[in-house]
């Protein structure tokens, strides 16, 4: 039933994908985090030309599955356009893409949050728009979307299995292949899960704490 | 109609078809996990509270994809059982969303004022009837726009069981590059836009839902 | 009209508002207002609300556009400019030139919560007048000790009272040394003992510059005392205007006779009835 020799054979092997694994997660991130404040502010433009076809194509985006355009990036990329990724950062840019849509409403609510009279008051002193966002609005409508993005980060940790369908050797995939060598997948799938568990579960202790310390924090930095 | 492909839909509606029922049931079931463990993590009683914690947690707490893996292959080896793919799927998926789901339950019965549950108290009702007739109907109304979200990830999350060979339109989509490979892009266009249009249904669904729940109020 | 203004009135206006209209859909603000102001003018602005005071204000301070109508300040259009001739709608470029000659403050304060108080104050020196960060400070710390808050200058907003806060706000508006002040009831929102800090400091500025201002106010005995006109708007245009004393103890118009009333019941109720009419 469980072995634990079989457990120590197969322990190293599964610890050594971790890094593959949280490699994709930071990576993607930093590219959906890149991604979705344009997004974001291109949402909110008034040029209706602009505004509309970003938030089409971020809708459709968040609204099919990441395994279908992982696919896309593999198998069209290729083909019609002649651009090949490896698998690993293939995997990387459709986690980017996918979540910076998400990223880029956690984005839009923070900018919502700043009450209306800093753009007021900026306009008053005469800042002109591009310095009223950099020096007003986005120091003050980032911070507290903290919390959130790191749920995110936690949230495209646990996703990344799924690039194993595109063939990265992520944890999933290394205890797919450990487990069929040998058809034992009780022990090799039971660790995974334990590993996402004790990494993920700190991780979300982590950010709630972050959470807590930034409503402390809101007192100081409440505007009014 | 060269450039619509619509030859590709017949085989891909079949799929289609497979990932609807998969989306259906599961979104039952895992609207019956919610509630369980949504209420029972507010119960006070530690026996239920505690085990639904942990179910929680650890549906939470880890990947959809490796749930799935775990109870389709390891599963049946543990208990020493048959499980159909489908069997698999939807208890993957149920149990994950069920466990999301429930924090929204929590929190939106957490929501509600406390001075309806004194008035039913007042009232002399059992906390049953208190439930039942006063705290979840004006929960629902809050947990609908979480449920919504949850549903849509769900049915994104439906296409992961192509990886254990369920027949639905993901796999279907699949077996047809086979057959023609250089249709690739417009088999894939076509799986975006089934998904995209299920997407839509379920949102307007929920907007429904909303606006019937909001019925009656200012 | 009673025109005794003649203190001001043998210089060139410095604001004109020609047949300004103000409509939100059905609703009109203003209606076809004409105003004149002059340099180093000290206007109260008193009305009931939604009489249309703090839409003049802010359709100067470029906070809202008119329907239509035009502002002149200081011989140029605000709102319009000259292309090849013609008089056109003004781009943001001609905006931001004419803007720098205005500045407001706040019923709300709008203290930027994230910069320290000297922050707060250098930051459109700085960002806005181009002037290099020590020069910057300089000024910001002169402006910042006329209005009482040398001590302040490392805290942030949230650890200032409202009365400080506003004279942070006021410090900051007036160190960009604008052609006209605009004072949008920045009493209303305090504590009345701390309304005291805030008018003193106004009255400080009132009487040193050559700042023309505008101050938009419930505080009638302030009006009185501040103010070289006092204009009494209601339904959208101007009432009745002339000096505090013509306005305050001659009151012509019925509507402005009314209005006084609710306040005539002794100096301590005139801010509560202000507030009962919010």
């Amino acid at each position: 039933m469980w072995k634990w020799e079989y457990v120590e054979k197969i322990m190293p092997k599964l610890l050594e994908a971790i890094p593959v694994a949280v490699g994709a997660a930071l990576a993607g991130f930093t590219l959906a985090v890149l991604l979705g404040l344009p997004i974001a502010l291109a949402r909110r433009s008034r040029n209706r030309w602009l505004s509309a076809p970003v938030a089409a194509a971020a809708e459709f985006v968040r609204s099919t599955p990441l395994l279908v355009q992982l696919f896309v990036l593999v198998f069209v990329l290729p083909q019609s356009f002649g651009i090949r990724l490896s698998p690993f950062w293939a995997g990387v840019l459709g986690l980017g893409i996918h979540y910076s849509t998400y990223l880029s409403e956690v984005y839009r609510s923070g900018i919502e949050a700043v009450p209306k009279g800093q753009w007021e008051a900026a306009i008053a002193l005469n800042f002109g728009k591009w310095r009223t966002w950099r020096r007003i609005v986005l120091p003050q409508s980032v911070p507290p979307t903290l919390p959130v993005m790191g749920n995110y980060l936690i949230t495209m940790f646990k996703e990344t299995p799924t690039l194993s369908a595109i063939t990265v050797v992520e944890l999933l995939m290394t205890a797919k292949i450990a487990g069929s060598a040998s058809f034992r997948y009780v022990e090799a799938f039971t660790l995974v899960g334990l590993i996402f568990l004790l990494l993920s579960y700190p991780s979300a202790l982590l950010v709630r704490l972050l959470e807590q310390r930034m409503q402390r924090r809101e007192g100081r930095v409440t505007s009014r | 109609m060269d450039g619509l492909h619509l030859e590709l839909l017949p085989p891909l509606l079949k799929g289609f078809k497979t990932t609807l029922m998969l989306t259906a049931l599961s979104i039952v079931a895992a609207l019956v996990f919610a509630m369980l463990a949504g209420l029972a993590r507010m119960s006070l009683r530690v026996w239920f509270r505690w085990p639904a914690a942990a179910y929680v947690e650890v549906f939470r707490g880890t990947s959809l994809l490796v749930q799935l893996f775990w109870i389709y292959f390891a599963l049946p080896m543990l208990l020493d059982i048959q499980l159909s793919a489908m069997t698999a799927a939807v208890l993957a998926l149920s149990l994950n969303y069920g466990a999301y789901g429930s924090e929204v339950v929590r929190s939106s019965i957490a929501a509600v004022p406390k001075g309806q549950t004194e008035a039913a108290i007042a009232l002399n009702m059992t906390p049953s009837q208190r439930l039942r007739s006063i705290i979840l109907p004006q929960a629902w109304r809050m947990m609908l726009p979480g449920f919504g979200n949850l549903q849509i990830e769900l049915l994104k999350g439906t296409s992961l069981v192509y990886l254990i060979t369920l027949a639905d339109v993901t796999y279907q989509a699949m077996m047809l590059r086979t057959y023609d490979l250089s249709s690739t892009a417009a088999i894939f266009v076509w799986l975006l836009v089934l998904y995209f249009a299920a997407a839509s249904v379920l949102t307007w669904l929920v907007r429904f839902a909303e606006r019937r729940a909001a019925a009656g109020r200012s | 009209m009673n025109q005794n203004i003649a203190k001001y009135q043998n210089k060139q206006p410095i604001v004109r508002y020609r047949k300004i209209t103000k409509a939100y859909g059905e609703r009109t603000v203003l209606n076809e207002l004409d105003l004149d102001i002059y340099p180093g003018e000290k206007l109260a602005l008193i009305g009931p609300s939604g009489s249309g005071k703090t839409t003049i204000a802010r359709l100067l301070m470029t906070l809202e556009k008119p329907s239509s109508g035009t502002i002149e300040v200081d011989g140029e259009m605000l709102w319009h400019m000259l292309a090849k001739g013609k008089l056109v709608q003004a781009n943001e470029k001609h905006l931001q030139r004419v803007r720098g000659k205005i500045g407001m403050v706040f019923q709300h304060f709008n203290l930027f919560p994230h910069m320290t108080i000297l922050r707060n104050v250098t930051e459109a020196l700085v960002h806005v007048r181009k002037l290099d960060k020590d020069e910057a400070a300089r000024r910001a710390e002169s402006m910042l000790e006329r209005v009482g808050l040398s001590e302040h200058v490392g805290h942030y907003p949230s650890q200032l009272s409202g009365g400080q806060k506003q004279r942070v706000a006021i410090a900051r508006a007036l160190v960009m040394e604008p052609k006209i002040m605009l004072f949008d009831e920045v009493t209303s929102a305090l504590d009345p003992e701390l309304v005291g800090e805030v008018l003193q400091v106004i009255k400080g500025i009132a009487s040193q510059g050559d700042t023309a201002m505008i101050l938009i106010t419930h505080e009638m005995d302030f009006a009185r005392d501040v103010a070289d006109r006092v204009l009494f708007t209601d339904g959208g245009s101007i009432v009745e205007q002339g000096t505090p004393e013509e306005i305050f103890e001659r009151p012509q118009s019925p509507r402005l006779q009314a209005f006084l009333s609710r306040f005539l019941k002794g100096e301590p109720n005139s801010r509560v009835a202000a507030g009962a009419e919010q």
